[in-house]
């Protein structure tokens, strides 16, 4: 069974679609970041919605017996005088579960007392109905999630900066440029879906994210490849023709293996539970976008540069062919 | 040409079976029960998946300088006394820096003098500076400080470890938590009451000695009665057993005065010892000058009378006042080497000199842990025959080479987990489940290229060699990059994305070699039976 046996689609033809495209979803993406960092929750300023790890404060989840009932809880928690409590029911209805959650304390002396309270609160209302066995608490204190925000921006500017570094040491600057670039774009895109769909960002999404930069740049690795080996047989193509060869030869490479981790991926978003949602959300998301880059936005890119450098009468409008260690 | 190939394979099922090991162990039998529970021994879980607490706390070290830097102003003031020096006072200029001691109002002319003596005593662990303004001032060494600052930390960390021991918790994790200062990871699985715990943890820092009103009694009652039914204000009941206490390990009641003598950050250390004349063995402390001060005062009024020891709200000790004591004592009986052992424990441990301050805590329930692990392995294994029934149908013959080098992978990867001790977390599943998509690329990669090189006419033979060789620079980069970008987040990652890494980074390691290897052997023992004419199945 073969896909893909001869392709010949003008993937160059198509780019000002791709453009129209990307752009449809990288501003819808920035409006709406835009709109939650105007309208921040709890004090904190945001592009995103933060998941605890980094907004701190308290998140209590429980799982009761029979359906919750949300008024008596807020009820018996404004009685016992605990402030700013937000109460929500959470993931599947079957599994009556409620997150309520409390906005972070500064002072950490008094970190727990939220947490005690609620749980205090809850036991005394609810009594048997509830296991403990079936909560889930996280506190988290200011200087903690500072601390998380710190280790997770150094995490991001060191992968980025080892792919750009491995891309020019491996192709030419351009090559790694255009990459980067599209790494961006998938990231851009990606987080700004969080944004639409009012999820929140925690530290496995961000390692989500930073899975996906790596897998975006691998694809777009392998069609830069095909370009390279391309351009060093046949001179006398322009340089456009061999551009959409070289997507044409490598789609199906692309699309099989992009749609087997996707697979795998989705089976992990539709099975893998509450706790991974945000994780498997960034990476179905980031595997279809990261696909897509690397055919509509580096490779066009690559030609766009060239291009654009032989009307400035410099040199033809062909790519350096670059260094290859072995063939 | 056929190739001999029964030394490779040889080599594979040995892979093969190392790597089971490394996932079962030995198993006691061969039952679904029985490889389970081998499986859990050699995996350890993550709390994610185990359920349990995790704490975050930070030591206050300041204190323990202040505290240190409190002591040592004392012993200048004592110093400068007994050499008849004068001074108005010797103060700390800033709460915020307690590492410096400020001597103030010399008399003029004595400088030199003072210089000399505080050189003398204390320019091993401070720097001097001053003298011309009748001033001194004395600034901990840096490299002082920050060893009081580890030392503190430590003393901290084998405190709440004594004290989870109690609680029978089965691998605890007590250690210094890297990504900050001064603060310790504690990971309790299977605790389900936090609030037991850290009462328990914050307990330790209480170490106190109070006049025994009377005791032993047997029961609160006999307490109670001796009392006429009630007790003072100021006195209060507390349980207490052990040979130390009450001669017994039954549990027996005194009575108490409520206020202590002195508590917690009053002592400074704690340590078995000999007495050079009786030979008895006992346990010397030291405490604080303040403190020497104050049990100074009440020893001396007190001979003849008991005080007992308290920890944890627990009468650890009684022990009867002989003479007076100032800052350094001994608790005497005649203890065995083990009692001896203990309680000096018990006082050092006790006497943590830096509060604990909470900086984060989670826990997760056990049940909720277990659905985590259902619905892991359920997206894993949904995952894993979509992979394997598509490699099939899409590439038939050689697609069974794909499920089998994709099996292959699976179990190196899950014995490199067993091997290693590394913790499996639910982003570790979710990194495995990456694996097999990530993995089987590699295979198609390889495919996609025989299928050219078939199709622009090539033997069977050469369209596999050709395959696998132009593939392999492009598995590498894949690779490679993956890697980097799974070592970058090991270092930068809290514990769940570390698992993360780490099934991600020995999955691609695996792949690499099923991929290429196996799936290369697969491939020649499959043309070493084809007839001449016929082609790959692929």
């Amino acid at each position: 069974m073969e896909l893909f046996r001869t392709v010949n689609v003008d993937w160059l033809g198509k780019k000002w679609y791709f453009l129209g495209f990307s752009l449809i979803f990288s501003i819808a993406g920035i409006c709406s970041m835009g709109w939650h960092w105007t309208h921040p929750e709890g004090g904190l300023r945001s592009p995103v919605p933060l998941g605890v790890d980094f907004r701190g404060g308290t998140e209590v989840q429980v799982q009761f017996a029979q359906r919750p009932d949300l008024d008596a809880i807020r009820q018996a928690i404004n009685a016992a005088g605990i402030r700013d409590a937000r109460i929500q029911t959470f993931n599947d209805p079957a599994l009556n579960e409620v997150l309520i959650s409390l906005p972070e304390q500064h002072n950490e002396n008094a970190l727990d007392a939220g947490r005690q309270q609620i749980v205090d609160t809850l036991r005394a209302h609810y009594n048997n109905h509830f296991e403990n066995s079936g909560v889930k608490v996280d506190v988290v204190g200011p200087t903690v999630g500072k601390q998380l925000e710190t280790k997770a921006a150094m995490a991001t500017v060191y992968s980025l900066a080892g792919m750009l570094i491995y891309l020019w040491f491996r192709f030419q600057l351009i090559y790694g440029v255009a990459a980067v670039v599209a790494c961006f774009h998938d990231t851009l895109i990606t987080v700004g879906f969080f944004a639409l769909t009012n999820q929140e960002i925690s530290l496995t999404v961000i390692a989500a994210i930073l899975t996906l930069i790596g897998y975006s740049m691998n694809d777009t690795i392998v069609v830069f490849d095909r370009i390279r080996e391309n351009l060093r047989i046949s001179r006398r193509e322009s340089l456009p023709d061999v551009v959409n060869r070289s997507i044409n030869q490598t789609l199906s490479r692309t699309v099989l293996t992009s749609g087997l981790t996707f697979i795998t991926v989705l089976s992990l978003y539709v099975f893998g539970g509450q706790v991974l949602k945000g994780f498997s959300f960034a990476l179905v998301v980031g595997i279809l976008i990261g696909t897509y880059s690397s055919i509509a936005v580096a490779a066009p890119m690559l030609v766009a540069w060239q291009q654009w450098r032989a009307e400035k009468g410099s040199t033809a409008a062909v790519l350096p062919a670059a260094k290859r260690s072995k063939a | 040409m056929k190739k001999n190939l029964n030394g490779r394979i040889a080599l594979i099922v040995a892979v093969l079976l190392i790597f089971i090991y490394g996932i079962f162990g030995i198993p006691s039998g061969f039952t679904g029960k029985a490889l389970l529970a081998s499986i859990t021994q050699r995996i350890h879980l993550g709390l994610d998946l185990r359920g349990g607490a995790h704490l975050i706390l930070q030591v206050q070290v300041l204190e323990a300088v202040s505290q240190e830097t409190d002591d040592i102003a004392g012993q200048i003031q004592q110093s400068l006394k007994a050499a008849s020096l004068t001074f108005s006072q010797v103060i700390k200029p800033d709460p915020k820096k307690p590492e410096v001691i400020q001597i103030q109002g010399i008399a003029p002319g004595k400088s030199s003098d003072v210089r000399s003596l505080l050189d003398s005593k204390f320019s091993n662990e401070y720097d001097i500076s001053g003298g011309s303004d009748n001033n001194f001032t004395l600034t901990m060494k840096p490299p002082i400080e920050v060893a009081l600052e580890k030392k503190t930390v430590q003393q901290a960390i084998e405190t709440i470890r004594d004290r989870v021991d109690t609680l029978g918790v089965s691998e605890p994790i007590i250690q210094e938590y890297g990504l900050g200062e001064n603060q310790i990871l504690v990971e309790l699985p299977g605790v389900e009451d936090l609030d037991r715990v850290k009462s328990l943890i914050q307990e330790t820092a209480r170490l106190e000695i109070h006049p025994v009103i009377s005791g032993p009694f047997q029961d609160e009652q006999a307490a109670l009665a001796s009392v006429a039914g009630n007790i003072p204000p100021d006195e209060e009941m507390l349980h207490g057993s052990g040979q130390m206490a009450s001669g017994s390990d039954a549990d027996s009641v005194f009575i108490l005065q409520r206020v202590p003598i002195v508590a917690g950050s009053d002592f400074r250390s704690a340590d078995p010892s000999t007495n050079p004349n009786t030979g008895q063995r006992n346990v010397t402390f030291t405490l604080t000058n303040e403190a020497g001060d104050k049990f100074y005062d009440y020893t001396s009024q007190n001979v003849g009378h008991s005080m007992a020891v308290i920890l944890g709200n627990r009468v650890r000790e009684v022990a009867n006042i002989k003479s007076a004591i100032r800052d350094r004592g001994e608790i005497e009986g005649s203890f065995s080497q083990d009692e001896v052992d203990i309680l000096s424990k018990m006082l050092r441990t006790g006497a943590l000199p830096a509060s604990l301050v909470y900086l984060e805590d989670r826990t997760v329930g056990a049940s909720l842990g277990a659905d985590s692990i259902k619905e892991g392995v359920t997206a894993a294994v949904v995952g894993v025959l979509l992979v394997m029934a598509f490699m099939l149908i899409y590439y038939r013959g050689s697609g069974v080479n794909a499920d089998l080098a994709l099996f292959l992978n699976l179990v190196i990867l899950l014995g490199f987990m067993g091997f290693s001790g590394a913790t499996l977390t639910l982003p570790g599943i979710a990194g495995v489940i990456l694996t097999i998509g990530m993995g089987v690329d590699s295979n198609v990669l390889i495919f996609e290229r025989i299928r050219e090189e078939v199709r622009a006419g090539k033997a069977p033979s050469a369209a596999v060699d050709q395959g696998f060789a132009h593939a392999w620079v492009t598995i590498i980069d894949t690779h490679v990059t993956t890697i980097v970008s799974a070592a970058i987040l090991f270092v930068f990652g809290t514990g769940p994305v570390k698992g993360f890494a780490v099934t991600l980074t020995f999955g691609l390691a695996a792949n690499l070699f099923t991929a290429v290897y196996v799936s290369r052997l697969i491939f020649e023992a499959h043309l070493n039976r084809l007839k001449p004419g016929e082609l790959v199945s692929i």
